[in-house]
């Protein structure tokens, strides 16, 4: 009995992350049809702006909660000007463009804070059910994870904002049409997307050693997810993180965390192949 | 046209005969030696990308798994010539049967640079967690993150106490490049070639005019991801060790930004990104002021922003421009032609 | 009767609950022109993609000369011999009008003829001042032309034309009709066709698709003085 509720928390501690760590890339792919390769690299910079913050005397959940999102989505925005903004329409050179911006982060990050592992510890102690122990920080993941996708339900559905921002998924020359400026609504939800990677950056910092290159740790999942999500954002998130989550933790129980990545992926690729009518079908038939 | 493709092939020859002889009197055998390696790994990328249309993301894996091939084989049997087929074939089909799962699945491009993407961090996570000591084939120790050292190095054939090294291995890999590059160039020359460069244009028309676009496709990738195979065995002589770094997505980004920075759509772009951003990591490589990676990502930037259709294509049109003296066109078929294009996006 | 070279048996086509194709017989015999003609919306583009198998039908069966081709990839129906142009300009807009008609000409001959098929093509054509030129530089008007170039490269037995005439000049409407019915002499012919002065140039027989079904057969005269096919298509302009 015991065991099945620490089997049943680690799945739902395996489903909540994949949505966390996917979540940001999910919101500017589904608004703007930009991949942003450097994802993983605002998940790495939201952690290292968690731990500077700390390091500074900062409450630890005012850092991970407010500060990480604020500085990663300001970076997001001087990333939109500068460079995505030049690119809209052209899926591949953004794809490509981000790659370098993601290099170009890690290179940064080397730079100021050197290739050595940081860290900070995590702000929440285990707990235990019967003779099991289990992380308690993995228990607040999963509730920040729903709130996030309760929350983000809320604003698209029921908000103004939400109603332009899933009009402008629909048709980009609606919003136009409607009187409100795309480039705006552009900037705004790139902005929106970053602080959600450095959310989730800075969320999952505590149980990870911070390097630069952590970055490429989370790009080709969030990237798989967002993918095989398919067209609809938060009930494509929910349901491919679900998929893989629990087919990573399945293979990691009987095997080893390695396998269990190494599976993840591999059904990804499958269920790509055999599903390709998610995003491809609706946006990409033909052209990029 | 006959004519023409003789009179390239020997300028060819002459201009690379006096780059393999003058280069070494500018810079070391041993860095050269690799910088030959990078131009075939480019030109496998720009073959496969800009001439197919196919967007991989992951011509690392073809690169490191042909390296990995060539170690493991050269360790089993002691000697070189047969590792070396093995370490072309294995990517080959390797490839074929992925294209063939990609293509005839008619994925999209943003799909081919997932799965590619993917499948290149699998060998990464699989070949770099297989320390343990349960991992062997045959005689060979995958030896996980500490990748395998130790195996016999280039021999010729049959003989395996004549070793080739150092400067032999130079010129050994200078011809490999030439030959490769004689080989990409009669591929698109010929039929197959054009059909390819059509089918990057318009898949769906050339389907209706009726080509089997996906066998088409998949052997394209499949030649492409041969060569990186090559590319490969040869760098694990060069480095006389194989890590799993080899399969890293830095190296993938590297093997694109050389063909972004050259020029897709050329024969020679890819070529020359690779050896000029090779030897320019390398002179990075001698300080520590400029950090390589964020130099690596600023140059992918800013061409993807100003000049997507690389150097060479670039430089070519301004040259036409200055000398105002218009090539007689069609004088070589599809292909060279192709040059003038912009980058494939679609 | 000659025999039939194109049948289709209560072919259907749905997407969701739309039927946009809907249980249509239809016969096509050796040396006939067809034109096939309709309202937007009566199911005649689809009806084409059935054929030349960018869609698979829901139900029916596709015959080409007696064989089955339902479900058939696009390359392998035109590998039959079948000549396809589609609606909209559809080309290799990098390379030259020449490398075209050349890579059109190469599936079915070795290179050797393929240089003089496509020599012979674009002369046929009228195509020879731009055979040099990348058709991305190209008017809409010679797009179209380069493709009905790519049915004549291939020496089909059976033409498919999806709306040959669209966007083209007078001057080029009258050349394409000619070039057409020079296609005919060796091969039956289908249009899909909006244009009615295009269609009365050609004069041939006239299928009249209406929601997804066929109104009436019969040549152009009889189909246009149809009170019916006046009044779901004609109504405005008769």
């Amino acid at each position: 009995m015991d065991l099945t509720i620490v089997i049943v928390i680690e799945m739902l501690y395996a489903v909540a992350s994949l949505a966390l760590i996917s979540v940001g890339l999910a919101v500017v792919f589904g608004m703007m049809k930009v991949i942003n390769l450097a994802h993983g690299e605002f998940m790495m910079m939201g952690g290292y702006a968690t731990i500077v913050a700390v390091n500074l005397g900062i409450n630890v959940f005012v850092a991970m909660l407010i500060i990480a999102p604020l500085v990663v989505g300001l970076i997001g925005l001087v990333v939109e000007r500068l460079v995505i903004r030049h690119l809209y329409g052209r899926l591949v050179d953004t794809m490509l463009a981000t790659w370098g911006l993601s290099l170009f982060f890690i290179g940064l990050a080397t730079i100021i804070f050197g290739n050595t592992t940081t860290g900070i510890s995590t702000p929440i102690s285990g707990l235990a059910i019967g003779n099991y122990q289990i992380n308690g920080y993995n228990l607040f993941i999963v509730v920040v994870s729903v709130l996030l996708m309760i929350g983000l339900y809320l604003v698209l559905g029921r908000t103004r904002l939400g109603l332009i921002a899933r009009g402008t998924m629909q048709r980009p020359d609606m919003a136009s049409g409607l009187g409100y400026s795309p480039e705006r609504i552009y900037m705004a939800t790139f902005f929106c997307g970053s602080a959600l990677s450095g959310l989730a950056g800075a969320i999952l910092a505590p149980l990870v050693g911070l390097v630069p290159t952590s970055g490429g740790a989370y790009i080709a999942k969030a990237f798989i997810t967002v993918i095989a999500g398919g067209p609809s954002l938060i009930a494509g998130l929910v349901s491919s993180a679900s998929v893989f989550g629990v087919i990573d933790r399945i293979f990691t129980f009987a095997m080893s965390p390695v396998i269990g990545e190494v599976a993840l992926l591999i059904a990804a690729v499958v269920l790509l192949r055999l599903l390709p009518q998610g995003i491809t079908a609706r946006f990409f038939r033909g052209r990029m | 046209m006959q004519g023409s493709a003789g009179k390239d092939v020997i300028t060819t020859l002459i201009v690379a005969a006096v780059l393999v002889w003058a280069l070494p009197l500018m810079v070391g055998t041993y860095t050269l030696t690799v910088l030959a390696i990078y131009a075939m790994l480019g030109l496998s990328l720009g073959l496969i990308w800009g001439f197919g249309g196919i967007l991989c993301f992951g011509q690392a894996a073809f690169f490191g798994l042909g390296a990995y091939t060539y170690a493991i084989a050269a360790i089993n049997t002691g000697e070189s010539t047969l590792p070396m087929i093995l370490a072309v074939m294995v990517p080959g089909v390797f490839a074929a049967l992925l294209g063939a799962m990609m293509f005839y699945g008619r994925l999209g491009d943003v799909y081919l640079g997932v799965i590619t993407l993917v499948v290149t961090l699998i060998l990464f996570k699989f070949i770099n967690s297989t320390a343990g000591p349960q991992y062997t084939i045959g005689n060979a120790r995958l030896g996980g993150y500490n990748g395998i050292p130790g195996f016999p190095t280039l021999n010729v054939p049959g003989r395996t106490d004549l070793s080739i090294w150092g400067d032999g291995l130079y010129y050994f890999c200078a011809a490999a490049l030439l030959l490769v590059y004689f080989g990409v160039t009669w591929l698109l020359r010929s039929p197959f070639g054009r059909v390819a460069v059509g089918i990057r244009e318009n898949e769906t028309r050339m389907s209706l005019i009726g080509y089997d676009v996906r066998i088409r496709k998949t052997v394209m990738f499949a030649t492409g991801a041969a060569i990186a195979g090559l590319a490969g065995a040869l760098f694990a002589n060069w480095g006389a060790i194989v890590t799993p770094g080899l399969f890293s997505l830095s190296q993938s980004a590297e093997i694109i930004i050389w063909c972004i920075v050259g020029g897709l759509g050329t024969r020679f772009g890819p070529l020359l990104g690779a050896a000029g951003l090779g030897y320019l990591k390398f002179l990075l490589g001698q300080q520590s002021m400029i950090n390589n990676t964020m130099l690596m990502g600023l140059i992918l930037v800013l061409f993807v922003l100003f000049l997507p259709r690389g150097v060479v294509p670039a430089a070519m049109s301004v040259w036409r421009a200055s000398v105002g003296r218009p090539r007689r066109a069609g004088r070589a078929g599809a292909v060279r032609r192709n040059r003038r294009k912009d980058r494939v996006d679609g | 009767m000659a025999e039939p070279v194109l049948e289709t048996q209560h072919l259907t086509m749905r997407f969701g609950g739309v039927v946009a194709v809907d249980n249509v017989t239809f016969t096509l015999r050796r040396g006939e022109l067809r034109c096939l003609i309709g309202p937007n919306g009566a199911g005649k583009s689809t009806f084409f993609k059935c054929l030349t198998g960018l869609l698979t039908p829901s139900e029916g069966h596709v015959l080409m000369q007696g064989e089955e081709t339902t479900g058939w990839a696009p390359h392998r129906v035109a590998a039959l011999g079948v000549g396809i142009k589609t609606q909209v300009p559809n080309v290799m807009d990098g390379l030259s009008v020449q490398e075209n008609i050349w890579l059109a000409a190469r599936r079915f001959l070795p290179s050797t003829q393929a240089d003089a098929k496509t020599r012979e093509v674009i002369e046929r054509l009228a195509l020879g001042q731009i055979a040099r030129t990348a058709l991305g530089r190209l008017a809409h008007g010679e797009r179209q032309q380069v493709e009905l170039g790519f049915v004549a490269a291939s020496d089909p037995w059976l033409v498919l034309l999806d709306e040959p005439a669209a966007g083209m000049t007078a001057g080029e409407v009258a050349r394409m009709s000619e070039v057409i019915h020079e296609l005919n002499r060796t091969a039956a012919v289908v249009i899909v066709e909006h244009d009615m002065q295009f269609i009365r140039s050609i004069a041939s027989r006239v299928t009249v698709f209406h929601q997804g079904a066929i109104l009436i057969e019969d040549d152009v005269e009889t189909v246009m003085s149809d009170p019916h096919v006046r009044n779901i298509y004609l109504g405005k302009k008769a």
